[in-house]
């Protein structure tokens, strides 16, 4: 689990987390915004369907790919946080029901 | 026809920004390509909207990325951020990816100042979601202030653990322990180049000073670990470490739902490898990196490698060695003789050699043992993407599949979406251990553009962008 150190008084923005609406910091990334939201794990794997979350935050583990706004494999560590952006898990080989 | 662009420079760490500033201020046209939002790199992460309480936690180390920042918005150069680069060739084609639009840039000359990443040590339950690379950790703090919200351990080898240790310790964040990986043997190895070290600079210093706070704040460090496991069914429950040594097996386990781990960084090779550069094994670094001369020239015309992504040299080094690849660039369109280049580089060349006199002595501190670089276990899993494990790698090998390429193709190991990033090292390793060959005999998988997947609407705009 993590949390911010302190509550934002930054600019914030609305985003959609697996259904729920959550209030974020401008400028963060997505897969910040999830880990703060305790969503858990991310993705699943396609061969096992095993959970993985946020490794490396810096584009080379791929393990934070996700849904962002339909569009399935995008890595949550590279992209910032909109309004209105709709975050969901990643599963397995992603964009089969999308 | 793609645009052309004098000097295109890919990375915005200290590397990349003092070859840009240099460049510029030579009267090249500089245009500088990064991934991320703001400039800095991975030592100074978004130090440009970074608020000054968070900066002052970080450390004095962080806040000089400050003057560096400033110092290249005033240069002159261009700078393009989230633009990533997704292909380099031979020819100086360059495919990127800015505002969800790819295209290709030419460049007559290019510096890749693209970084290191951390090293990938797979070890028993790696991939379970709440265990996180240490430097990734430090990426939530700089960029956004977030951290653990229970606490963590952190383990691993190299001074970043004792650093982010530091950090949360002065940030409030709970450390429940440091368990350090290198062999307790290391120091012996390590102790002759302990002068050398001394006159790089203040490392060793440093060093000792966050191992200070520490022990004064309360964090547990304990040496010579040499086991690691997490344990948890759909996340990280808890951690298990112990010491084999001299036939003792002793086991301790502490509950957590956060395990940061860090075994040093190796430079980001995917695009010099696509480029055709030359990769050489390093033995003190243990890792593979392009062969450049002091000017960061590799094999490839026009293409120049510096910083990390050269060689692990630290962040003091990468800015040297930006400002020498760039005179040399000046040399190159002759805005600047030979003379006054080398003349220019003294300096440079000094501070640089200096600097470096700190590596034998952290790659013999820090140096991984073989039950890191080669996964021990057959369930460990080596290939997150694929989930090949080194028991399978093994039994490839043994079947005939004697070379990393080999063995990605009949096991799909390393085409998963990460591209062999996270297992290459290992399988590497694995390899080379089955067959009893040095490593350095073999190389890590081939690179094929795109590094980066690109959707087929990006693929098609490409196109016609093109024709
Ligand atoms: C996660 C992490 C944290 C670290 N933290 C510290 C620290 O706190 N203190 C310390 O002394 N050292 C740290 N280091 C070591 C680091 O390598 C420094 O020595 C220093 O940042 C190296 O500078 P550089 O200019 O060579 O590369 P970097 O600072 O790594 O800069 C490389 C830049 O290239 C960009 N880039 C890479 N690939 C692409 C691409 N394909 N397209 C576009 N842009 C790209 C990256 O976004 C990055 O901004 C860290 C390393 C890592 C991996
Ligand atoms: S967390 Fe590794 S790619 Fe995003």
């Amino acid at each position: 689990m993590f949390k911010r150190l302190r509550e934002f008084n930054e600019q914030t923005v609305t985003v959609n987390i697996e259904g729920e609406d959550v209030r974020v910091p401008l400028g963060e990334t997505v897969a910040a915004a999830v880990l703060v939201h305790n969503l858990g794990y991310t993705r699943t794997t396609p061969i096992s369907g095993a959970p993985r979350a946020p490794l490396c935050m810096m584009g080379v583990c791929f393990e934070c790919l996700m849904e962002i706004d339909g569009l399935p494999n995008t890595q949550a560590c590279q992209v910032q946080v909109a309004e209105g952006m709709k975050i969901r898990r990643q599963q397995g080989v992603g964009g089969s029901d999308a | 026809m793609p645009k052309t662009y004098q000097l295109v420079v890919i990375g915005a760490g200290p590397g990349g920004l003092c070859a840009a500033i240099t460049a510029a201020s030579l009267g090249l046209d500089v245009v500088v390509l990064d991934e991320q939002p703001s400039p800095g790199g991975q030592i100074y992460r978004g130090i440009s909207q970074t608020p000054d309480d968070r900066s002052a936690l970080l450390g004095a180390d962080y806040q000089r990325g400050a003057d560096l920042v400033a110092a290249f918005k005033a240069s002159g150069a261009q700078y393009w951020p989230q633009t990533t680069v997704w292909s380099l060739n031979s020819r100086r084609e360059i495919g990127i990816l800015r505002q969800g639009r790819a295209s290709i840039i030419q460049a007559e000359r290019v510096i890749v100042a693209s970084g290191a990443m951390e090293r990938p040590v797979p070890f028993l339950g790696w991939t379970l979601p709440g265990v996180m690379n240490a430097g990734a950790a430090q990426i939530l703090l700089k960029t956004a202030g977030v951290v653990p919200a229970q606490g963590t351990v952190i383990a691993g080898t190299g001074p970043l653990p004792l650093l982010v240790a530091w950090q949360y310790l002065r940030a409030g964040v709970k450390v429940k322990a440091v368990l350090e990986l290198s062999p307790g043997t290391n120091l012996w190895r390590a102790a002759p180049y302990l002068p050398g070290a001394l006159v790089a600079g203040d490392y060793i210093s440093r060093g000792l000073k966050y191992t200070l706070d520490l022990n004064k704040g309360g964090v547990p460090i304990y040496y010579g670990v040499s086991r690691l496991q997490a344990r948890g069914n759909d996340r990280i429950e808890a951690v298990e470490y112990g010491w084999d040594i001299l036939g003792s097996d002793r086991r301790e386990t502490i509950i957590t739902d956060s395990l940061l781990v860090h075994f040093g960084v190796i430079p980001r090779t995917n695009l010099t490898k696509a480029a055709g550069c030359q990769h050489i094994w390093d033995r003190g670094q243990q890792c593979w990196r392009p062969q450049v001369d002091r000017w960061g020239n590799t094999n490839v015309p026009g293409i120049a490698v510096i910083g990390d992504n050269a060689g692990i040299g630290g962040a003091r080094s990468a800015e040297h060695s930006g400002r020498l690849a760039a005179l040399e660039a000046a040399r190159s369109w002759h805005l600047i003789s030979t003379q006054q280049r080398d003349r220019q580089a003294h300096n440079d060349l000094k501070w640089l050699r200096k600097d470096l006199r700190v590596r034998p002595f952290l790659e013999a501190l820090y140096r991984l043992p073989d039950s890191l670089l080669v996964p021990p276990d057959d369930e460990i899993l080596v290939c997150r993407c694929e989930e090949i494990s080194a028991g399978q790698i093994r039994q490839a090998v043994r079947e005939e599949h004697g070379d990393p390429n080999q063995v990605k193709f009949y096991l799909r190991c390393g085409m998963g979406p990460c591209q062999g990033r996270q297992c290459a090292p290992a399988v590497a390793q694995i390899v080379a251990a089955e067959n009893k060959r040095p490593v350095a005999d073999y190389t890590t998988f081939r690179v094929r553009p795109p590094i980066r997947t690109l959707t087929i609407a990006q693929l098609a705009n490409l196109e016609s962008s093109e024709s």
